[in-house]
């Protein structure tokens, strides 16, 4: 498991390094701190992309592997939980009100958005403990916020809008800057904390909840730690990224067959996996040949939706 | 020595009392069958013995404590429980699944050579040490349900509290998942065992609780208990209750 790490610590390492140089612009490594003009496409342009490309990556990756986890489910995905969906809804009213124009306000609104949907669940399920209830309240808040976003682009004030809600909708991190890296990186920093502390707990769940209460796990402070942790890394890679989904879902299906299926090997090569996949993919787009620039959560998508397929399909075959 | 109890305990459930003033002292050493018809409560005695449910009224108690102020982790040392049904939701390695009834012991960052041994001695238990690298989806369910117990043991609890262990068991793995319940109370632990098999909670246990709707109708040694008219009032059925040439007891319901 440790060397599984390793390297994949020293793919994120090189992914990086690729992360700075690709691009519509090819800037070697000799200008990076040279008074070249180009140095500033580093500096303020790849570099912070590259660093929240590695942040969105780790928090989706890990908030993925503690979803599976928590839920006992290897399909599940932070998506599921309705905290994307709800940040998602935030972003979208900042921008139906035309808010968006502050920098700081969108990213507001959308952390409101996953907080504000977090309170929900907690309200909902939260005392209880219980998974059922828990994850019906996450589809049913996932619906709500969904059908919110609809009404928004719906009724949205002038086509423009609507464009634009559109286009945020489907993720990506072109053009973002020190501020989007010094919002998330705090935020996701603490929530990766919380998810981190759920190893052991995840692990007793392996063996149904009333073993994994026998065995002294407490489930509402568990619940707690996966709601407040996921709300933060995946509020905050919302806020900044917009939604880019299927990366919770896929990594840690990658990662398993290196490490084994025990829910706290995962977590690390999980974050570490996440953090690769989505640097990659963000790299791969830029230098994708097409008109504009393809979307990072759409290329993520059209990934992500035919590895469901394929586990479904694999999951089937093991089932008949 | 230590000494689990339920007292005078209440569960109401939708209504209906799960368990009505159900009082009942269980020993270390020896084998306490849990025996009642569907509904009797027994399921519901085990998960307040086990501190998983708290009662509306009474206490179950570990050594005078209410298990239900126990700290969590001191309770997952003391109480191993084997829940019904035998869930392991991914595919790990025996070893791995049966080091996870460590958990409560570990301190700081994992498992101490002392955990490695207790895993080592709980496989050599329940023979299972050769199964250590397999999978848990490659093993039938015979060896499933040793790898299970093993799970419980290497916790090295003082009570095991067991839901329906001999359930979809083929009548050798009953046998032997029983033999080796006996072996943990041989080595000094109190074994609490849910069973629905009147035959074999003769043949198994030490000491038995009869319970009906919630109610106790009758504790104390299988001889006492375990006799034609406790148990015809318990179930509602004319049983026989005799000794096999090998002085095996059985009892066989009649209708």
């Amino acid at each position: 498991m440790r060397r599984t790490s390793l390297l994949l610590a020293i793919g994120v390492v090189a992914i990086a390094a690729l992360s700075l140089l690709a691009g519509k612009v090819w800037v070697p490594p000799a200008l990076w701190a040279s008074d070249d003009p180009r140095a500033i496409i580093i500096l303020e342009l790849r570099l912070p992309r590259t660093i929240l490309a590695l942040v969105v990556g780790a928090a989706l990756g890990l908030s993925g592997a503690v979803m599976q986890g928590y839920l006992r489910n290897p399909l599940a995905d932070p998506g599921l939980f309705g905290v994307s969906a709800g940040g998602a809804l935030g972003a979208v009213l900042s921008l139906y009100f035309g808010y968006a124009a502050q920098a700081w306000l969108l990213p507001g609104f959308a952390l409101s958005g996953a907080g504000a949907t977090m309170a929900l669940l907690a309200l909902i399920a939260g005392r209880s403990g219980s998974l059922i209830l828990f994850t019906l309240a996450g589809m049913i808040v996932t619906s709500i916020a969904g059908s919110m976003t609809a009404l928004a682009i719906s009724l949205a004030p002038n086509p423009f809008v609507a464009s634009e809600i559109v286009n945020w909708l489907m993720g990506a991190l072109t053009d973002r800057s020190w501020n989007d890296v010094a919002l998330a990186l705090p935020l996701v920093g603490v929530g990766m904390a919380l998810l981190a502390m759920t190893a052991r707990s995840l692990d007793a769940l392996t063996l149904g909840e009333a073993a994994a209460r026998s065995l002294g796990v407490d489930p509402v402070r568990l619940q707690w730690l996966v709601i407040a942790g996921t709300a933060l890394t995946v509020g905050a890679s919302v806020a900044t990224a917009g939604v880019i989904g299927f990366v919770g879902l896929m990594v840690p299906h990658l990662v398993r067959p290196l490490v084994g299926s025990r829910p706290s090997a995962i977590l690390l090569p999980s974050a570490l996996g996440g953090a690769l996949l989505v640097t990659l993919a963000d790299s791969l787009v830029r230098v994708a040949p097409t008109v504009s620039e393809l979307r990072l959560g759409i290329a993520m998508s059209m990934l992500g939706g035919p590895f469901f397929l394929y586990l479904l399909l694999s999951m089937r075959r093991r089932l008949a | 020595m230590t000494r689990l109890a339920a007292e005078s305990l209440l569960v109401t459930l939708g209504g209906r009392r799960a368990l009505d003033d159900v009082s009942a002292t269980f020993r270390p050493g020896r084998v306490t069958a849990l025996l009642g018809p569907n509904g009797a409560g027994k399921s519901t005695l085990l998960a307040c013995l086990a501190g998983l449910r708290n009662p509306d009224r009474g206490t179950a108690t570990l050594d005078g404590m209410a298990v239900g102020t126990l700290d969590r982790r001191e309770r997952g040392r003391r109480i191993g429980l084997l829940p019904q049904g035998g869930d392991v939701h991914w595919d790990v390695d025996v070893r791995t699944l049966v080091a996870l009834g460590r958990l409560p012991h570990y301190a700081g960052w994992g498992e101490t050579t002392a955990d490695r041994e207790a895993v080592d001695r709980a496989l050599a238990a329940t023979d299972t040490a050769a199964l250590a690298e397999r999978r848990v989806e490659q093993l039938s369910g015979g060896e499933r349900g040793r790898v299970l117990l093993a799970r419980v043991l290497a916790g090295e609890p003082q009570w095991l509290l067991a839901d329906e262990p001999l359930a979809s068991l083929d009548p050798a793995h009953q046998l032997d998942v029983l033999a080796r319940l006996r072996d943990v109370a041989a080595a000094g632990s109190g074994v609490v065992l849910v069973l629905h098999d009147l035959h074999l909670a003769g043949r198994v246990a030490d000491d038995a609780v009869l319970m009906r709707d919630g109610r106790v109708i009758a504790a104390g040694p299988a001889d006492d208990v375990l006799t034609a008219p406790l148990i015809g009032e318990t179930y509602g059925v004319a049983v026989e209750i005799g000794t096999t040439p090998a002085g095996q007891r059985f009892i066989l319901p009649l209708g």
